[in-house]
């Protein structure tokens, strides 16, 4: 299990042993080491996510009232477009990167990623994108949602929404570079020891999930390079004075984006599969299954997206085409949540703050995924498309799915991470307002949406106040929420009692070195002596191998 | 006291079955449906809420059950017992969701063919011949069938002729701008602010957007269509229910999105006739409003029509617009 053959490394090299310890400073340098990358992308990751935060938090405000009286609506619009899109690429995809940067070298054995060049070059083109979108909000926010529906997009101003275009392509740009260099890794590098079918079900997700980023993401910058030409140099691709037709555009962006919600929750599918197994004491349920079932919603991924243009001009074949593939990507969506609830079964559940957000992320994604069965239901989508319903399950899966995929995979691998455990208490405290406040915030949502109250506005009927504040008081303590998180992140990080190699005795074998992993990751590679989730065969994974345990980060084990 | 957990699981099933049985038909989350073509959405809504019920009971439940028997006691640093896999369980919780959707998109298929979702009227959208001729939609485009003089109604198509079959009873151009509906009656030329249609007759909306996308919605009937620029949607429906209900936008058309809505009066065929009299009495015709809709006028405007009876905050070069050259009282702006 542990690597007694650390000790015959009397004097390591520099770069390679325990004695190089990362200074801050390493974290805002062009810095190719993948465990560096990896926080600077989830760090990054927490700044926006606070970010479309405070949006969410104001939208949530103007939304008290039936009355626009918090922001004027063309603030409102400019919030709520950049709340979609910070969330979407500048949180959940920088903080899957960041969970695969960290994650994939040091569970397949490796010392680095493929190509650590490139993985630098694609971190350091999230923080411009991301500068460059808030920078849109002082000059004329772009308004016209995440999806940027033309002809609207080509009217409200050339600057933001030129803005809003090349932000995204810079982020795109990082997201494919990023894929490559996750599917050449795993697929390449892993320890000779470990056959595919070993791998832990995080790979396997991030394998699945890097494919439909480089199959879907050009599509999406083509169409926003069309749109730029029609915003900027008067083209008529999608504008109709012209000839243009609009709808092209909803279909490219929808092949992107469609794909783009599993990219955004599938690595998350992947870190509690991983997670699960470690604190319920139990191997994963069905691990073929869910592996499969990975590269099951990365195909099907790619033919559903019409189901977001059953209103538009979209013929009824195509409809039904649409709802059958869309009901159909259910099952191996099933699949997984069984395969979780399973492994949960007669294990021995411990109640870490990671497990905490694991099953909250199994109550709450469950929602997000019935619903959206019936949204593919094509005479009920139209009734509920483009109303709070579809912005409530989608919440359901975003936030009920990704981000408490996030937080469990923080509190999980924080201690490997920093080499600090994280305050259980808090940890707690933070879960369980975060469940409340999830809930508060969206539940309501599926009843506005089926009794008429449409997305997008910052004034609605006052028949909806009563709804809409419960939402605004969950959306206050979901912020309320993260303050708990990050005081308990900062200071553990800074002042945490040290984390032992392997604290939640895990067997996959980013345990199975020091925490932090030291340059290079491994004294010496790894080899496989058990599966990544054989638990209960007799093996007790050493909590602090003695070679590891050391006060003095700087004294080499004699 | 030992109950056989083989009686407590049956137990457990019948409380979830009737429980689900009983939310699906009586959750209240949906506004009245006021056509027979909502009913039967409603219907479908139901029995995928049931089984949703049934489902979200039984893996909360299980996860709930699960999270208290099997919590790590104190001090037991022992593993669970390794169990990798289940092959017939697993193909089991394959098999039954893929039953499942697969029954729930048949019934959907139906219900779609049922509102005239495949009929061959409804191709749901037509390319028009460029946007200039879009916006002059009207009776002269060929499109309209019916030339009645004044009544709206066509004597010749039975009542309660089911939706996409023959001629509508009643057809009504849609333009939709940046923030309103204005609806136009071709054979009266009739046009108006709010969508006045008889109970039990079909209605074809003809739908035209001037400016940018948006999206005709009515609640109580189940039924959207985006209204799309350079291109004619449609929409067929025959209301059974009389009353007032909203017409909302649906699709993100600007910073007042939220203010484009309008109403939608279903009354009996006698009194929409009454109605389409007093507005051809009152000269509400079309020849103003399209003269109005070429004109170019700006967001301001419009803004500031909506704003006054919304009472909204308005900044003051919006007001200034206000009082500004053009009275638009007489455009039948909703609200």
């Amino acid at each position: 299990m542990t690597q007694v053959d650390v000790q015959e490394t009397q004097s390591p090299p520099p770069a390679h042993g325990h004695d190089v310890e990362r200074k801050w400073i390493d974290y805002f340098t062009f810095c190719t080491d993948h465990k560096v990358i990896g926080i600077q992308y989830l760090v990054t990751a927490f700044v926006f996510y606070i970010v479309g935060g405070i949006f969410a938090t104001m939208m949530r405000t103007e939304l008290a009232t039936p009355d626009p009286d918090f922001v004027t609506p063309d603030v409102y619009n400019g919030l709520l477009t950049l709340h979609g899109t910070v969330m979407l690429f500048l949180w959940i995809v920088p903080a899957g990167a960041g969970l695969a940067n960290y994650l994939i070298p040091l569970m397949i054995g490796a010392r680095d990623m493929a190509f650590p060049r490139l993985n630098a070059i694609a971190f350091w083109m999230i923080p411009p994108s991301g500068i460059l979108l808030l920078s849109s909000y002082f000059f004329e926010p772009p308004g016209a949602g995440w999806t940027s529906y033309p002809p609207l997009s080509l009217t409200l101003g050339q600057i933001g929404q030129g803005i809003w275009i090349m932000s995204i392509l810079i982020g795109g740009t990082a997201s494919i570079l990023g894929a490559i260099n996750f599917i050449t890794t795993i697929l390449k590098m892993r320890v000779p020891s470990m056959p595919i079918d070993k791998m832990p079900l995080f790979c396997w997700s991030m394998l699945a999930t890097s494919f439909l980023i480089l199959v879907s993401t050009p599509v999406l910058a083509g169409a926003l390079i069309l749109l730029a030409f029609d915003l900027l140099a008067g083209t008529n691709f999608f504008n109709p004075t012209g000839g243009g037709n609009p709808v092209v555009y909803q279909h490219m962006f929808w092949f992107y984006s469609h794909p783009a919600v599993y990219i955004f929750v599938l690595p998350l599918f992947g870190a509690i599969s991983d997670v699960i197994p470690v604190h319920a004491r139990k191997p994963i349920f069905g691990y073929k299954a869910i592996a499969y079932s990975s590269l099951a919603i990365s195909f099907l991924g790619l033919i559903v997206w019409a189901h977001h243009m059953f209103t538009s001009g979209t013929p009824p074949w195509m409809r039904m085409f649409f709802m059958i593939t869309t009901m159909v990507i259910a099952v191996p969506t099933g699949i997984k949540i069984f395969g979780w609830l399973a492994t949960l079964w007669r294990g021995k559940i411990a109640y870490t703050s990671a497990m905490l957000f694991a099953m909250g992320f199994i109550a709450t994604f469950l929602i997000g995924g019935i619903s959206g069965v019936m949204l593919a239901a094509v005479p009920f989508d139209i009734h509920v498309h483009d109303t709070y319903f579809v912005v409530a399950h989608f919440h359901y899966v975003l936030f009920g799915g990704a981000v408490f995929g996030v937080f469990m995979a923080v509190y999980h691998w924080f201690p490997k991470m920093t080499g600090r455990m994280m305050n259980e208490f808090w940890g707690r405290v933070h879960f369980l307002l975060t469940f409340v406040g999830m809930n508060l915030t969206f539940m309501p949502m599926h009843e506005l949406g089926m009794r008429g109250m449409n997305r997008r506005i910052a004034l609605y009927d006052p028949q909806f106040t009563d709804l809409n504040q419960l939402a605004t008081i969950g959306s206050y303590i979901l912020a309320v929420s993260t303050i708990p998180f990050l005081i308990n992140a900062v200071w553990c990080w800074a002042f945490g009692e040290k984390a032992p190699a392997n604290p939640w005795r895990a067997l996959t074998l980013e345990w199975q070195t020091t925490s932090p992993p030291m340059v290079e990751n491994f004294e010496e590679l790894p080899t496989l002596k058990t599966g990544p989730y054989d638990y209960g065969l007799g093996y007790i994974p050493v909590v602090d191998p003695p070679e590891f345990s050391r006060e003095d980060p700087k004294q080499v084990p004699a | 006291m030992n109950i056989p957990s083989s009686i407590v699981t049956m137990l457990a099933g019948i409380v979830i079955t009737l429980i689900s049985l009983w939310y699906g038909q009586n959750n209240g989350l949906l506004p009245i449906a006021a056509s027979e073509e909502a009913v039967q959405v409603d219907n479908l809504f139901n029995a995928m809420m049931t089984i949703s019920v049934g489902l979200f009971l039984l893996v909360e439940g299980t996860l709930i059950i699960a999270a208290i028997r099997f919590r790590r006691r104190p001090g037991d640093e022992e593993d669970g017992p390794h169990i990798e896999g289940n092959v017939p369980l697993e193909i089991l919780w394959t098999a039954i969701p893929a039953v499942i959707v697969l029954g729930i998109s048949v019934y959907s298929f139906e219900v779609y063919t049922e509102m005239g979702g495949l009929e061959p009227m409804a191709p749901m959208m037509q390319p028009a011949k460029g946007v200039e001729i879009a916006y002059a939609t009207n009776a002269e485009n060929g499109m309209m069938p019916l030339m009645m003089g004044d009544d709206e109604l066509a004597a010749n198509v039975g009542i309660g002729s089911s939706p996409g079959q023959g001629e509508p009873d009643v057809t009504v151009n849609v333009m939709a701008v940046q923030y309103a509906f204005i609806f136009t009656y071709p054979n009266s030329g009739v046009v108006s602010g709010e969508l006045y249609v008889p109970s039990g007759k079909q209605v074809k909306l003809n739908m035209n957007a001037q400016d940018v996308l948006h999206a005709f919605w009515l609640p109580e009937l189940r039924i959207k269509q985006d209204v799309i620029p350079g291109s004619e949607t449609e929409l067929a429906f025959t209301p059974t229910v009389e009353g007032t209900y909203p017409v909302i936008c649906a699709e993100l058309c600007g910073p007042y999105h939220g203010a484009m809505k309008t109403q939608m009066v279903v009354q009996s065929p006698e009194d929409f006739n009454a109605w389409i009299q007093s507005q051809v009495a009152l000269g509400n015709l079309t020849d103003e409003v399209v003269a109005v809709a070429q004109t170019d006028r700006s967001d301001a405007d419009y803004l500031a029509a909506l704003a006054e009876p919304l009472d909204l905050q308005v900044d003051h070069q919006a007001i200034a617009q206000l009082h500004s050259d053009r009275d638009l009282h007489h455009h039948a702006v909703p609200l």
